[in-house]
């Protein structure tokens, strides 16, 4: 295990910012903590990174302990990486000295083959002797890369490092990064708000909310499986649903019967759901299908056209709100009422509370 | 030819006429805002242009004498100080910032604000102190002498050491400040990207924080340099023979504005090369800016390192600022009963008139720049507004000649010509009056009152004017409603920092004032020269709490 948190605790003053975390990365993976802002995740890197002491807990690297109430080893004798938000170039320095800064140690020919192999990797042999300022965002963001995998460290922490680029920069950068990352073989943990870029970097993610970890999974898992009301709010969209257990593996709602092992969706506190027990069902967008030669109905309340398909926003009959992904050559106007249809192959249900 | 010409001139004039159809078309006919920046940079020009003129001048006697004499020793002077203000000003300067900004130790919260009351003792107030404390006949010598005998030595104060500590410890603010600034907004981003990169604290402040703040301790470096240059009062207390000096006597000693401005010329020379380095400084902190973020722990002190930092920042307190404000009480009450007659009222008066018309002057000038820029953002406007705020830079011995030399001849011109053509005798219409003076302090305070109205100003921006046009409210209404309640601290602030400079100022004041226009720095300069010190406290006290206004000002405003 390259990466161990157990139960680490961190306080600013009275408020308690990060309570009882634990999480194991392996070498070579790459982790996410996701989560709104002020959740805690970015306490979460700085005490990895030895930046912040923990007040409980413990922090062990390759299964030496560096963070506890006993023990703080200091930042620079971590081998911990660092990308920061706004990348921290040094400004009086070149792109070529940036990049060379952690290799202060490095006979002179070995720093230079080594900057130059990651001017390379980050494509940016042709602005090696320019300044921080003459840069654009993007470019920033990769020398910023560039000198915190110079040195080789065991661990490399990113934190939100696409926040302040644009849009599509962010998109390919992530892409780019993670090829990067998984080329090296680096194992990494990347701080962020925005899902997209979790699930564009991530092997396994972790959502946090008020200092804790909701759920540590895979995109796919979190999606799908959300543990708890947070995690299925958090990601994704979705409306939650009133229904009723009919038995262990089928649930009714108002547009029909879902089929699934239910109770093991029941969190939190594993409660087994009987016969009778009424649970608050997720239904994402693509859970509802729009079908012409449905007999069920639904008033069209708003649209949003996304290109590919357009995201309704339907009144059910009962007068409770459902989100639908359509096709967007099926255009209809708003208060029309149009056929819809369910087709969900799992289901995600709460104790209603 | 001749066709060619006047087919040239034909299409010129449609050009033009099209131009001025464009130009009223947009109802923006060519305004008197285009010229202004213009006239303004003319008028520093011109004593820069007498001043260099006179490089080329044939050589006078006085001149070629004073060329064997003693330009090389001025010149010498003048690099032995400029090295040691240098580097004294840079040594305890940043050390002083880097304890107080990054460390923590006793009194640091008392001393990070205190290190700038130095800033409100003109230098030449501390010389004529230390001069009465410390010199052969002062009471610390005397009792040395009494107490080790009359052989024993004691380091020589009217020496160059002597000068170059009194400067260190009256410029050393200005680095300290700068710097201190750098290290603050620095904040504690870098130095974790040091320590991510596996350097701790103490190769960080080297490798990347003292490197990172180097353009503003240059700066500050410069500023103090440039002061170190134009300072007339203090060398002239030591009589430690400089350009400024040199100036002075060439013009009241020998009666030669010739070889003052020639001697002018030199120094001129020697403020453009280092306006030129100051400018390239300028654009590196441009550059160089970092992004706030949040503030390091301090590094805490202990033992002998803490014991240190007290002793150098309580130290450097005491001989920069209580130590001469003491001694300033002490002579000025002795001598209060005899000095605090009308006289003294009367060089009051004459000061509060003079900083005020200055204040009121340069702030005008400075808000008709302000809006022309504003009306004209090109690069020619820009350039003469640089121009125009040049003469911060000029030492105030240098501007006396170089105003005083044109407007003279006009006024002598003026007189012959009413003379000849009216036969009427006009008299000095220009030399008797403020006018010299008052220019002078235009030139020399333009830049000092222009920064803070500029920056208030730039806070007013064109969506603010468009959004008050489509409210309803432009032209005076806008100047008063909008505008003028958002320019008013900073105009304020122009104003109190020019009227302190104004209080302060020694050689403009000292050489193109109308007869019996004496003030506190005058009366200063002549109690001194007598080494009549204690008589020189009473004005100078009144310079110092004029000189608090300022700092108060900038506490104020960095608390916010």
């Amino acid at each position: 295990m390259l990466l161990e948190l157990k139960n680490i605790q961190q306080a600013y003053g009275q408020q308690l910012v990060v309570n009882n975390l634990s999480l194991r990365l392996e070498k070579g993976q790459i982790g996410c903590l996701l989560g709104p802002s002020g959740c805690g995740k970015t306490s979460v890197l700085r005490c990895i990174a030895g930046f912040e002491p923990v007040i409980a807990g413990e922090i062990l690297l390759s299964g030496t302990t560096v963070s506890s109430d006993s023990v703080f080893l200091p930042p620079e004798q971590r081998r911990i990486g660092m990308v920061f938000q706004d990348y921290a170039l040094f400004p009086h320095l070149t792109v070529i000295n940036n990049i060379g800064f952690g290799l202060h140690q490095l006979p002179k020919n070995d720093r230079a083959s080594r900057v130059n192999e990651l001017l390379g990797t980050v494509g940016l042999s042709d602005a090696a002797n320019k300044y921080p300022h003459e840069l654009s965002g993007g470019q920033q963001q990769r020398v910023a890369l560039a000198r915190a995998l110079a040195p080789r460290p065991d661990l490399l922490l990113l934190d939100e490092p696409f926040s302040n680029l644009d849009v599509s920069l962010r998109e390919r950068l992530s892409l780019e990064v993670r090829e990067i990352l998984k080329n090296q073989n680096t194992t990494a943990i990347l701080v962020t708000h925005d899902q997209n870029e979790a699930f564009a970097i991530a092997d396994e993610i972790g959502v946090m909310h008020r200092g804790e970890i909701q759920q540590w999974d895979s995109a796919y898992n979190l999606y799908h499986r959300p543990a708890n009301r947070f995690v299925a709010n958090f990601i994704g969209q979705g409306v939650f649903l009133p229904g009723q257990v009919l038995d262990p593996k089928r649930v009714e709602i108002e547009l029909g019967v879902l089929t699934a092992d239910i109770p093991h969706q029941c969190s939190p506190a594993d409660q087994i759901c009987g016969k009778g027990c009424r649970v608050d069902v997720l239904l994402r967008p693509d859970d509802i299908v729009h079908d012409d030669s449905s007999l069920l109905q639904a008033t069209v309340l708003h649209k949003a056209f996304r290109g590919a398909d357009i995201l309704y926003t339907l009144s059910l009959p009962s007068g409770t709100s459902a989100l639908s992904l359509v096709p967007s050559h099926h255009n209809h106007a708003i208060g029309e009422k149009i056929g819809i249809r369910l087709e969900a192959d799992h289901v995600v249900a709460f104790p209603s509370s | 030819m001749k066709v060619e010409t006047l087919s040239i001139a034909a299409r010129n004039g449609n050009k033009l006429t099209s131009l001025s159809r464009y130009l009223s078309s947009n109802h923006r006919p060519v305004s008197v805002w285009r010229l202004i920046p213009f006239l303004v940079a003319a008028l520093v020009l011109i004593p820069i242009g007498t001043i260099l003129s006179s490089f080329f001048a044939p050589t006078s006697d006085i001149w070629q004498h004073l060329v064997e004499t003693t330009l090389l020793s001025l010149l010498i002077n003048t690099f032995w100080l400029a090295l040691g203000v240098v580097s004294g000003t840079t040594l305890l300067g940043v050390s002083l910032a880097w304890l107080t900004a990054v460390c923590e130790f006793p009194g640091r919260k008392l001393f990070s604000w205190a290190l700038l009351l130095p800033l409100a003792v003109p230098a030449y107030v501390t010389a004529f102190v230390v001069l009465g404390l410390f010199d052969f006949t002062g009471p610390v010598q005397s009792a040395f002498h009494s107490w080790l005998g009359p052989d024993a030595w004691f380091p020589e104060v009217r020496g160059r050491m002597g000068v170059i500590t009194v400067m260190v410890l009256a410029f050393y603010p200005y680095v300290y400040l700068l710097a201190r600034n750098a290290f603050l907004t620095q904040g504690k981003r870098s130095l974790e990207a040091s320590q991510s990169l596996g350097l701790n604290r103490t190769q960080g402040f080297f490798r990347v924080a003292l490197p990172m703040a180097r353009p503003w301790i240059a700066g500050g470096v410069m500023l103090a340099l440039m002061e170190t240059l134009a300072d007339f009062g203090t060398v002239a207390v030591f009589n430690y023979d400089t350009f400024t000096t040199a100036i002075y006597k060439a013009w009241f000693g020998m009666f030669s504005l010739a070889a003052a401005s020639q001697l002018a010329s030199l120094l001129l020379v020697i403020i453009f090369a280092l306006i030129v380095v100051e400018q390239q400084i300028r654009i590196r902190m441009r550059y160089a800016e970092v992004k706030q973020s949040a503030r390091a722990d301090r590094i805490a002190l202990s033992g002998w390192r803490s014991a240190t930092a007290t002793a150098l920042a309580s130290g450097t307190l005491f001989f920069a600022f209580l130590l001469p404000i003491g001694q300033l009480v002490i002579w000025a009450a002795n001598s209060l009963v005899q000095d605090l007659d009308s006289r003294y009222l009367g060089f009051l008066w004459h000061s509060l008139l003079l900083s005020t018309l200055a204040a009121l002057l340069t702030c005008t000038v400075a808000l008709l720049l302000v809006y022309a820029t504003r009306r004209h953002p090109d690069a020619a406007t820009r350039n003469a507004v640089r121009i125009a705020t040049l003469g911060y830079a000029l030492p105030g011995t240098v501007l006396a000649v170089g105003m005083f030399v044109p407007l003279a001849s006009l006024d002598n011109w003026i007189g012959e010509v009413t003379l000849q053509l009216f036969q009427i005798e006009t008299g000095l219409m220009i030399q008797g009056t403020l006018a010299i003076m008052l220019l002078a302090y235009l030139t020399r305070f333009l830049a000092v009152s222009h920064s803070p109205i500029d920056s208030a100003m730039q806070r007013i921006t064109s969506s603010i004017d468009e959004a008050s046009m489509s409210m309803g409210i432009n032209g005076w209404m806008m100047l008063r409603r909008v505008h003028l309640p958002i320019l008013k601290s900073g105009i304020f602030t122009a104003g109190a920092l020019v009227f302190v400079d104004v209080m302060k100022e020694m050689p403009i004041t000292l050489m193109t004032r109308p007869f019996g226009w004496d003030t506190l720095s005058v009366r200063i300069f002549e109690m001194t020269s007598e080494g009549a010190w204690e008589q020189a406290a009473l004005p100078a006290v009144a310079l110092v709490i004029s000189g608090l206004i300022p700092i108060i000002l900038f506490m104020r405003q960095t608390e916010k």
